[in-house]
């Protein structure tokens, strides 16, 4: 046996006030603050790699290779003034925008089929795995002669692109919601359309969103491919085309501008777009990873 | 004491239910024949080491899973599938929807059903939210939460839809003993104010003699029905003196020595 514990005499304490304590939460300093905001820090990126471009190119001085970030610009906002890249951006967008509707509702649909039977989920299973990997852009001689020189055959390739992408992460969303939330979307009596509608769409928000993004940027790539490939469609053309118009007449600038139209977009779009999405639920909700 | 006589038909009633499940590669009996009757206003505990079949049989109860054998019958009504009639409490803190507030968390039952319009929905849904003391929460999400005001929200999301019976599975197993020892007041509490039926799942003895009114014993391996006793909350002594939580781990353990569990409270 070891000695007894020492006895130890009981105390109870007093609880400080409030206003004895010396810091209890005080405001950061500016430059804390400054820091803690990451669209500044992004400015920041931007700017240096503007910087870095604007000194290599300088140096480089070729502006048939590889002309500064003032020329870029000065060819942009001509551009822009003109009215001529807004007008192929948008000829672009307007595509862009139906392809990627059909595709996501597309995408919809199969995955919902996949969830209803198994039947289903075999076909979404062996339909990705086939057509995920495929380059759309490799369906545009076929697309070509399917639905001719237009806007159907590039909607049709951007169909393709967006459409796996968003199904395989919409599926992967569904199956990971918790059984327990299962279980409570079937408590109240919710069923079909319903039940995928309040419970497996929300739950699976996270995984839909980072789908949602990529088939964006699958679409983008494969728009700007498909115009530059075969050109113009209805006259005016987009962004591909303007790109390859101003390389056949040298112009490099204006093809750096419509590039960098494309980038100036791509940024627009993820950081105004699908990052308002995400802060307005995943975020919100406390469901991002 | 005065005993009400018991009426002709309980309010729930499991006549021979036989539960099998298949796992990876094995059937499993999770219970065997078990029978028990449920009257309104009965705060009816589940009782039983794991493996006896409790959670299974609660959840053919919400109509998760259909019996092999025996039914299951609400108000005289067989219990084919899930439905807002049995409002259940899960154990996990993930049972709240993640993209709705507190408010509307408690609301969306009501709203999904069909069964209140907009506003008296949201006056009901405040009712019960002040009920579980969240009123000051009323417009958090769920992930803002402590698990013990995750559970409370379950709770009250339960109670507004007012159903037949609560169906709770070990809804304060995974608090912290403190929060858990508050909780059970708290519903009992609740319980004293709307007299709501309850069907309560739980392995811990205190908590059973604790919250429940009739406690179902079940052995494991598979669930089969030991006794169905009286409790009046007080763990009181029998005519030979014999504590209630003491005859009930008698009965439980008595056939093989088990290593003394650790107390739950």
């Amino acid at each position: 046996m070891s000695s007894p514990p020492l006895t130890r005499p009981e105390y109870v304490r007093e609880q400080v006030e409030e206003h004895d304590f010396g810091v209890v939460n005080k405001p950061l300093t500016a430059w804390e603050r400054i820091y803690g905001n990451a669209a500044l820090r992004k400015v920041c990126i931007l700017v240096i790699l503007a910087a870095i471009w604007q000194v290599y190119a300088t140096h480089l001085d070729n502006s048939l290779i590889f002309p500064t970030f003032t020329d870029t610009m000065k060819a942009f906002l001509g551009r822009m003034a003109s009215g001529e890249l807004v007008k192929k951006s948008w000829t672009s967008i307007k595509v862009l925008l139906q392809g990627y509707a059909l595709g996501m509702a597309l995408a919809l649909v199969i995955t919902m089929l996949a969830m209803a039977t198994r039947i289903g989920n075999d076909l979404l299973e062996t339909l990705t795995a086939m057509f995920n990997p495929l380059p759309a852009i490799a369906l545009l001689p076929v697309a070509l002669i399917w639905f001719g020189l237009g806007n159907g055959s590039i909607i049709f390739v951007l169909v393709h692109a967006v459409m796996w992408p968003i199904a395989l992460a919409t599926h992967s969303g569904f199956m990971g919601v918790s059984n327990t939330l299962r279980m409570v979307g079937r408590n109240y009596g919710l069923g079909g359309f319903a039940y995928v509608r309040r419970i497996l769409i929300p739950a699976a928000f996270p995984s839909i969103l980072s789908g949602l993004k990529i088939g964006w940027a699958f679409a983008w790539r494969t728009l700007i491919a498909a115009e530059l490939v075969f050109g113009t469609s209805s006259g005016s053309g987009g962004l591909g085309w303007f790109i390859y118009e101003n390389k056949n007449v040298l112009d490099i600038p204006a093809v750096f501008a419509g590039l960098f139209t494309v980038i100036f977009i791509g940024l627009l779009v993820e950081n105004l777009i699908f990052r308002t999405i995400e802060m307005r639920t995943v975020r919100r909700w406390g469901m991002h990873s | 004491m005065v005993m009400n006589p018991v009426p002709e038909q309980p309010l729930l009633a499991v006549r021979g239910v036989t539960l099998q499940y298949k796992t990876k590669d094995h059937l499993v009996t999770a219970t065997y024949r078990v029978d028990f009757d449920v009257q309104r206003s009965d705060r009816f505990i589940l009782l039983g080491p794991s493996g006896c079949g409790k959670s299974t049989l609660l959840k053919a109860v919400g109509g998760y899973m259909k019996p092999i054998e025996g039914e299951i019958r609400l108000k005289g009504e067989a219990v084919t599938r899930p439905g807002p009639d049995r409002m259940m409490v899960f154990q996990e803190f993930d049972q709240l929807l993640p993209w709705r507030t507190v408010k509307e968390n408690v609301m969306f039952p009501l709203r999904a059903t069909g069964r209140l319009p907009r506003k008296v929905a949201l006056e009901k849904a405040m009712e019960y939210i002040a009920k579980v003391n969240l009123t000051g929460f009323a417009d958090n999400y769920p992930h803002t939460l402590s698990g013990g005001m995750k559970q409370r929200v379950a709770i009250a999301r339960g109670m507004a839809m007012e159903p037949d019976i609560l169906l709770m599975d070990e809804p304060f197993a995974a608090l912290d003993a403190l929060t858990r020892r508050k909780m059970q007041d708290e519903l009992l509490q609740l319980w004293e104010g709307t007299k709501f039926t309850i069907l309560f799942v739980t392995h811990s003895i205190p908590e059973a003699v604790r919250i429940g009114n009739r406690i179902l014993l079940l052995s494991p391996h598979p669930g089969q029905v030991k006794a169905e006793l009286n409790s009046d909350g007080t763990d009181a002594e029998d005519a030979s003196g014999r504590r209630l939580s003491d005859r009930i781990h008698t009965m439980l353990f008595s056939e093989r020595e088990i290593e003394p569990e650790a107390a739950h409270v």
